[in-house]
């Protein structure tokens, strides 16, 4: 410790250290703690009789499996957008590029109503899917087209930047050396914003396994089919059963913890590669 | 996240009261209810004023708070300073006792009529002309309807929705197999499960989606009212739950705070003559007879049965057909397993 305070130019190692466990401590870990502590008061055959009734693990699945293709759909669409704002100029730029920050600022409630408005049989774009026999609202399409949206910043946010600070000078010696475009776009760029790129695909997803306001005016809510685990916290918080609805949260944060470790893992793995 | 909220309401009303301490004597009162009561609220709140002050009193300054009636119990009982609550049910109210100890047991027999100065039930709503001919309870398990009714999970009137229906079936087919088989066909007929009353609403209305909505009577005549007349008719059915949302002080809160003596005059004055036509005027019904019988035209006879003679109170209730493993849990697996 010593060391690593006489070798870094600021100061203060110590105090800032002490401070960030003190606000993490206050900010998050106590109330995850208070989380798990509930669930202590059950036995082990309550907590799992909670946590697998066939009503919750239904649930499990879609809220992390919607998560999971909203965050590979914003991976794709994110990045592409990152990189049309940072590469080109073009009227109204500055206008597209705030508007990524729209899902931030939206109440989730207000973007539920907004999507469903679109999306059911009588809204605009509802309207002609429905003539193809595709139903979004009411729907788990809907639940994933509410994900997609709530997550999309995340991947702008972090890819954008690195896009940014990308010397153009790469790509040049690369297609000099005859790479082909595609090939330039595989080993030269994609492992330049891999770590980004991965950091907000984690963020996405974490957002989207949380997300409750904007889904449950589009998912129709119908149990066994398009009800999200969140959901089903509520309703075990409405009947004042606190314990199952601590423990449900439990399961859904150590799944979430685990995702989110192998994606950082791989994070890792990918910036050491680079 | 909710204490944290609740402190800063506490926060906020520090301020509010520190602010106006220089006008010592005047009361503050905090009244804590459910959505659709905020209107009436409003205009009541200054009609109590008006006689609070004719007995030589200094004017009371009532705040409202709306929300779920379940939601709303559950941030009284985490502190928020409730001198009164009004809520949608007596089970939620009830809650106050259990997991509070904020009122006595005795809460509900403390003021006339069960505590329930104004009542309701509940009604079918259905789009102009009611294309599908639906007159009772029995339309709702035809094959061709769809109704739209929230989850009893999570919302408390729809918790009364579903009371409503299993009573009329038991009351017309005997048993409580051959209700529960009636309860079952209807939710098969429910195409989305919104969480909150508010949310079915906008589904039916909105979104167009079904053809009959289960509803309380007030709010039934509301969604009539502000949304074109004319565009949704009112169906009152043979057979209904008399919906009573009762009224307490909480005991804790006004001793602490001293306003007991406004709050109880508070509830009190809903039994007046003024307050009970200004229900009927927010499309609750009135609770004292005598007013009741005035409005006949308005609201329609109905043969009423109560949670209490059906399902012998709100706690069995709970706990047979809305809580884990209850009843509900059974249709909706059933209708699950229909659909595989």
């Amino acid at each position: 410790m010593s060391q690593s305070a006489a070798r870094s130019v600021i100061p203060g190692f110590g105090i800032t250290l002490g401070f960030s466990v003190l606000y993490l401590s206050l900010l998050f870990l106590l109330p995850v703690a208070g989380l798990v502590l509930f669930t202590f008061k059950m036995t082990w055959p309550e907590f799992w009789a909670a946590v697998s009734h066939p009503q919750v693990v239904a649930s499990y699945k879609l809220s992390f499996l919607a998560s999971f293709i909203g965050a590979s759909i914003n991976a794709v669409f994110g990045t592409l957008t990152a990189w049309v704002l940072v590469r080109y100029t073009f009227p109204g730029k500055k206008i597209v590029d705030a508007l990524v920050d729209l899902p931030f600022a939206l109440p989730t409630a207000v973007a539920g109503i907004a999507l469903v408005t679109l999306y059911a049989s009588t809204g605009w774009v509802g309207h002609y899917l429905d003539l193809f026999g595709i139903r979004v609202a009411y729907s788990e399409i809907g639940v994933v087209i509410a994900l997609t949206y709530i997550g999309l910043p995340f991947v702008v946010r972090t890819v954008q930047p690195v896009l940014a600070d990308f010397e153009k000078e790469l790509e040049e010696a690369s297609a000099a050396l005859g790479a082909s475009r595609l090939t330039t776009v595989r080993r030269v760029i994609l492992p330049a914003i891999l770590p980004a790129l991965l950091t907000g695909y984690a963020l996405a997803f974490a957002r989207a396994v949380g997300e409750y306001g904007s889904v449950i005016f589009i998912s129709g809510n119908m149990p066994y089919k398009t009800e999200i685990t969140p959901l089903l916290i509520v309703a075990k918080a409405e009947q004042y059963d606190y314990n199952g609805a601590a423990a449900i949260g439990v399961v859904m944060l150590a799944a979430a913890f685990i995702l989110l470790l192998m994606i950082n893992g791989l994070q890792w793995w990918a910036s050491r590669r680079g | 996240m909710k204490p944290l909220i609740n402190t800063a309401k506490k926060l906020a009303l520090a301020a509010i009261i520190a602010s106006g301490s220089f006008a010592a004597t005047a009361t503050t009162l905090l009244n804590v209810s459910y959505d659709p009561t905020r209107e009436f609220y409003r205009e009541y709140n200054q009609l109590f004023n008006t006689h609070w002050q004719a007995q030589d009193n200094p004017a009371a300054t009532v705040r409202q708070s709306h929300g779920g009636s379940g939601s709303q119990a559950r941030s009284v009982i985490d502190g928020l300073d409730a001198d009164v609550v009004t809520l949608a049910l007596a089970y939620d109210v009830d809650a106050l006792r259990k997991r509070g100890e904020l009122i006595p047991e005795n809460w509900q027999s403390r003021l006339p009529l069960n505590s329930s100065p104004y009542t309701s039930t509940i009604v079918l709503l259905v789009r102009k002309g009611n294309p599908k001919n639906i007159k009772d309870w029995d339309d709702l398990v035809r094959d061709d309807v769809q109704v739209i009714t929230p989850n009893p999970k999570t919302s408390g009137g729809a918790r009364w929705n579903y009371l409503a229906a299993w009573g009329y079936a038991l009351k017309k087919y005997g048993s409580d197999e051959k209700a529960y088989e009636f309860v079952e066909k209807i939710y098969k007929n429910v195409p989305v499960l919104d969480p909150a009353a508010r949310g079915a609403t906008n589904t039916f209305v909105q979104r167009r989606i079904g053809d009959v909505f289960i509803a309380w009577e007030n709010e039934a005549f509301l969604a009539v009212e502000q949304l074109g007349r004319g565009e949704y008719e009112i169906i009152v059915p043979s057979t209904s739950i008399l919906a009573e949302p009762p009224v307490t002080v909480v005991d804790k809160n006004v001793d602490r705070k001293g306003t007991r003596k406004a709050a109880e005059a508070y509830l009190n004055f809903l039994y007046s003559d003024e307050a009970q036509h200004l229900a009927a005027k927010h499309y609750y019904r009135p609770a004292k007879p005598e007013i009741a019988k005035q409005y006949l035209e308005k609201f329609p006879q109905v043969n009423f049965f109560t949670v209490d003679e059906v399902f012998a109170g709100w706690d069995n209730a709970q706990e047979t057909h809305f809580n884990d493993g209850g009843r509900f849990d059974a249709i909706l697996e059933a209708i699950a397993r229909a659909r595989r």
